[in-house]
């Protein structure tokens, strides 16, 4: 266990409650993300994972408990709040305009304008400024094997859109960035460019959560594996301590994590 | 460092070393291209090219057939004249073709701001430049409404024109009483009304103050699209509403915004109407909805939404009252112009379905 553990998390839930009427999607879940770490979020289907997600990257609102960020409360109402706050998402569905170009789709809608009066009153785009920033993200992520930037997203490959996707949180995303299967549409060579691309993000700095059905992926990548059943958290396991079926074990209920065990992990 | 011994010293037989060396191209067929492929890549790349092209063509074929008469500065002024009605609505529409939206009101919203502006300013006495700000108002209500139908009650837009084409024409007849209001009494009375039909020259051509305040709504509506976040966000919502929520566009926002917008440039066609035929008639531009629908299509602008350009837009204008005109000129009976105008909009769409297969 390295010392990152023992600081304050980025991102906590305490006593995280949902019910969706007489359903409890969320139950008493705690939760926890730490500096500069990939922490890996897996649970069967209906366990509650994309709930607590979604109450994490604010477009859920939970019914009991809080959310902390660097310590402190806070409330999201929306996911445009939590985005504020250096939450940032990357969505499964590939949130991409195809026809828009790279760095358009990198700074859509937190558009750079012109300084002066060319951007106050006449709100004009820094198209320069914005590419120049676009190419810099890209190059410093490795994804500069697009030729080029003001190529519309379309002519981009399934993992290049991925790539986008990803360095749009990492351009924004100052405290956390959340990925909801990144890899699941992806072929083999595109899935390792973007598990490398996790890893060359969470290098930089950012803490990642990564939501993954695929254990071969969550197992290389992740330094910790939050593993979620039943509405809340059954355990917390490393790929170093558990093997990828005890993983699944203890995700279906075959298998139970003794409190101690897990303060072990 | 020695690099003479041929065999690696260790074995590694990690994946990821394996994944390195593999070949980097992914899916990339060899294919030697056909002139024509690299055209159509070429068109995909340019689609501003093809209208261009179809225009350029056009310009040269009636200057053989017809001769100088065609070629004329004034006959050419005479072609920018006749599109500047079309234009302008075409600016409105290829909005809200841009946001996947359609909206067959426009036709309905100009006549019945047109005869807004007549009515207040020649039955009520009241100031003319008033009336026209009054008949912008109206043409923006009129799109709010159109927004309102399409953002909150969901009723997808082909059928939200549908219905408000039909009460704006209707509200029209009732408001003019069917009457029109003569070319006579407006200039007697409300002279600003028929200012965007009077020309000046210039080389030989005869401009009219409605066609450059068109160019001048085609610029700005230009520099809205591409040069501000408003522009971007059009395209976004129109290409994948959901993608441009997500990204935090406020999508209903912007559908507002551009149905508001297009009422307004409406209203100014109202104006350009006015203009150009004289007199304030509710019967008038009872065709401008379709044409300014062509407009659009053979400017390049894709249906389906988040494609196309506004100057596009002001070439498909171009094509028609360039074939229009052209025809006439050369004797063609009116029913073989419009029998051509219905072959170019087929034509346009089929390149268009054309060019996106399989190169995208």
């Amino acid at each position: 266990m390295t010392a990152q553990y023992d600081k304050t998390p980025v991102l906590q839930t305490k006593n995280l409650v949902k019910r969706y009427g007489s359903v409890t999607a969320i139950d008493h879940a705690d939760f926890e993300l730490y500096p500069g770490e990939i922490l890996a979020v897996i649970g069967d289907n209906g366990a509650g994972k994309s709930s607590l997600i979604k109450a994490l990257s604010g477009a859920l609102i939970p019914d009991e408990g809080e959310i902390l960020l660097d310590g402190k409360p806070v409330h999201f109402s929306s996911p445009m709040e939590a985005r504020a706050l250096g939450i940032e998402t990357v969505y499964q569905n590939l949130a991409v305009s195809p026809a828009l170009n790279i760095a358009d789709n990198l700074f859509l809608g937190r558009e750079l304008r012109k300084p002066g009066i060319l951007g106050s009153v006449f709100r004009m785009l820094d198209k320069k400024e914005m590419e120049r920033r676009a190419k810099d993200k890209m190059t410093e992520l490795g994804l500069m094997t697009i030729q080029n930037i003001s190529q519309a997203v379309e002519s981009l490959s399934g993992g290049q859109r991925q790539g986008v996707a990803v360095a749009r949180s990492a351009l924004f995303g100052s405290k956390v960035v959340i990925m909801d299967e990144p890899t699941a549409a992806l072929g083999v060579k595109e899935s390792r460019r973007v598990l490398n691309l996790i890893k060359e993000v969470r290098d930089r700095g950012l803490p990642i959560i990564l939501i993954s059905h695929n254990m071969p992926h969550v197992f290389e990548v992740a330094d910790r594996i939050h593993i979620h059943r039943l509405g809340k958290r059954a355990a917390i396991v490393t790929p170093q301590s558990h093997t990828m079926s005890d993983a699944v074990a203890i995700m279906t209920g075959a298998m139970e994590v003794s409190e101690s065990e897990e303060e072990a992990a | 460092m020695s690099s003479t011994n041929p065999k690696p010293s260790t074995a590694v037989l990690d994946h990821d070393k394996v994944a390195d060396q593999a070949s980097t191209y992914v899916a990339k067929f060899e294919r030697r291209e056909t002139p024509l492929q690299r055209f159509k890549k070429f068109l995909h790349h340019y689609p501003i090219a093809a209208p261009l092209i179809v225009l350029l063509l056009a310009v040269i074929s009636f200057s053989v057939i017809v001769g100088d008469r065609f070629l004329h500065p004034f006959n050419l002024s005479l072609v920018l004249q006749q599109v500047t009605i079309i234009g302008v609505i075409g600016v409105a529409q290829t909005l809200i073709i841009l946001t996947a939206g359609i909206d067959l009101s426009v036709g309905a919203i100009m006549v019945l701001t047109s005869v807004v502006m007549g009515r207040m300013a020649v039955n009520h006495g009241i100031d003319p430049s008033l009336s026209i700000l009054i008949g912008i108002g109206v043409g923006a209500l009129a799109g709010f409404i159109n927004g309102l139908l399409i953002t909150r009650l969901k009723i997808p837009p082909f059928i939200a024109t549908l219905g408000s084409w039909n009460v704006f024409f209707a509200l029209n007849l009732w408001y003019s009483k069917s009457e029109t209001i003569r070319s006579q009494d407006i200039s007697n009375i409300a002279p600003l009304l028929q200012w965007t039909g009077q020309t000046i020259d210039f080389f030989g051509a005869r401009l009219t103050y409605g066609s450059l305040l068109m160019l001048g709504i085609f610029f700005l509506i230009w520099y809205a699209l591409n040069w501000t976040a408003w522009g971007r966000h059009v395209y976004a919502t129109g290409d994948d509403p959901e993608a441009a929520k997500l990204a935090g566009i406020r999508t209903t926002r912007i559908l507002m915004s551009v149905y508001v917008l297009a009422g307004v440039v409406c209203a100014i066609g109202a104006w350009v109407l006015i203009g150009r035929i004289g007199s304030v008639s509710p019967q008038a531009g009872t065709m401008t909805n379709l044409d300014s629908i062509t407009a659009v299509v053979i400017g390049g602008c894709s249906l389906f939404g988040g494609r196309g350009s506004i100057y596009g837009t002001l070439i498909g204008a171009l094509v028609v009252g360039v074939f229009r005109n052209g025809l006439a000129l050369a004797g063609v009976d009116v029913l073989w112009q419009e029998f051509t105008v219905g072959i170019l909009i087929i034509s346009a769409v089929g390149i268009d379905q054309w060019i996106r297969r399989g190169t995208a």
